[in-house]
């Protein structure tokens, strides 16, 4: 593993930001440093100036590296209780608007979009849902809006579905394709997939329920701030939100203008 | 020993039989170490598990889950939670992270050891302990590469060989030792604080 300079990597991400308006300043630099080392040895690059060089010169090079920093791992229905929380403590408060507007922020291959539609689904309020999901992950997004998953997961995910209160029969919600599963299009048919920078990029609607999950780990303290700055702005009133298991609104100034659904599940509602 | 040397945090890196080896170097630890103690244990992401809990009641040092963002204390064992990888800031704070598995395992020894190597550089000791996987070898090379400390369990105490049989290969460790001589060295460590 290589041993990058963190005054190297910061003068990178600036001109990063100035040469393509993605802005990673505020990331976690630790875990920058292990993505830019995990890049460098996949590509076999040297030295942290070729690296530099390349990023700046190649957009092609520069949008690999992207993807190499927007990690997209994730699972569908991922801490099965947080998910028997929202069925239990959420989907009552969204069944009282005529009009469900959803928004899954980082939702990197759509897993965590399947599993709210079937929350949506089983409570009967999909038909007037929509669900918004984004990511700055491009590629992400591609596999996300196919809803092509892979089968061998299905286990996995199917004893998740059921430690989160799921009752019905698992695979009825897809159809095998080779070693791939197809998820309903009953499913897929009110989500809109788009690309958004939490780091940078506006309010774009308003919602009852904003879904970011492990993305704030990935932001430093004053980057965490700004992003729950416009997920408030983006909720109405007694709007909820449901960060990871192990993020919180700590380093939020609003954080007195929520108060707890459930606090171990990390879900809050807008009160202020 | 180095006793010119002044260390600012030890890192610790266990799988399978750690909890024991773990209980019986750390019970000794007083509540005012000097240090901070981080720990990676290999856990399985099972909500209930306890092992903060079960060690807490064997030791007086305080152990706690490492939180987000959290500024490191001395006198305090931090240990990684279910399902994510723990790394050490600049800043001397923990960051998480959702990244892949590493070596079968989140949180993954290699992940904390490097983060702890790029920040505390040659005031670090790297341990690892009993286990049955080859997690750690590449972190703890990074730490001794550094210029920290570095000690591995010796494979014939060990309940599980593997770990610091691997870890001892990529180093080239020679402080190989036994639990009590470990336990020797953080108690008589020397400290900058
Ligand atoms: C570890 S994944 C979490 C996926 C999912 N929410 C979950 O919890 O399983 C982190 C996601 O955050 C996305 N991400 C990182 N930085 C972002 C940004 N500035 N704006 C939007 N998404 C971002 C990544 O592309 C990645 O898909």
């Amino acid at each position: 593993m290589n041993d990058v300079d963190g005054k190297e990597l910061k003068s990178l991400l600036e001109s990063i930001r100035f040469a393509y308006g993605y802005d990673f300043t505020d990331y976690s630099e630790a875990s920058v440093k292990r993505r830019v080392a995990l890049y460098m040895s996949n590509k076999k690059i040297k030295s942290f100036s070729d690296f530099s060089n390349t990023i700046l010169k190649e957009e092609k090079a520069f949008e690999e590296f992207v993807q190499e920093l927007s990690v997209t791992v994730t699972e569908m229905f991922r801490d099965p209780l947080f998910y028997k929380s929202l069925r239990e403590h959420v989907m009552k408060r969204l069944a009282t608007y005529p009009f469900i507007k959803i928004w899954v922020a980082g939702c990197a291959t759509g897993e965590e979009v399947y599993s709210i539609a079937i929350l949506l689904k089983e409570a009967n309020l999909l038909d007037r849902s929509v669900i918004y999901a984004t990511d700055i992950n491009q590629h992400s997004l591609m596999i996300a809006k196919e809803g092509l998953f892979s089968i061998e997961r299905m286990k996995e995910y199917t004893s998740n579905y059921q430690k989160s209160g799921g009752k019905e029969s698992f695979s009825d919600y897809y159809i095998s394709k080779y070693n791939s599963v197809l998820f309903d299009k009953s499913l897929r048919k009110n989500m809109v997939f788009s690309s958004h920078n939490l780091a940078g990029d506006k309010s774009f609607n308003e919602f009852q329920l904003i879904l970011c999950r492990n993305v704030l780990i990935y932001f430093n303290q004053h980057l965490q701030n700004r992003v729950i700055n416009l997920f408030h702005e983006s909720l109405c009133p007694f709007g909820i939100l449901a960060l990871g298991n192990k993020e919180s609104l700590l380093f939020s100034e609003k954080r007195i203008c929520f108060d707890d659904i459930d606090k171990k599940e990390k879900i809050f509602i807008k009160t202020k | 020993m180095n006793a010119a040397n002044t260390y600012e945090a030890i890192v610790i890196g266990t799988s399978a039989g750690g909890l024991i080896a773990l209980a019986s170097i750390l019970k000794g630890i007083p509540h005012n170490y000097p240090l901070p103690i981080i720990v990676v244990q290999h856990r399985a992401k099972d909500p209930k598990d306890l092992l903060e809990e079960v060690l807490q009641s064997k030791c007086v040092i305080p152990i706690r889950q490492a939180n987000e963002k959290e500024s490191i204390q001395k006198g305090t064992v931090y240990i990684a939670p279910p399902d994510y990888h723990l790394l050490i800031e600049n800043d001397r704070t923990f960051s998480l992270s959702s990244d892949e598995l590493i070596q079968y395992s989140r949180p993954s020894i290699d992940v904390l050891f490097e983060s702890a190597a790029a920040v505390y550089r040659n005031k670090l000791v790297g341990i690892i302990l009993t286990g049955a996987n080859h997690d750690g070898a590449s972190g703890l090379a990074l730490i001794k590469k550094l210029g920290g400390f570095t000690i591995v369990q010796d494979p014939l105490e060990a309940t599980f060989p593997i770990m610091p049989e691997a870890a001892i290969q990529s180093t080239q460790t020679t402080h190989i030792w036994n639990l009590s001589a470990i336990q020797h060295f953080i108690l008589h460590i020397h400290s900058d604080q």
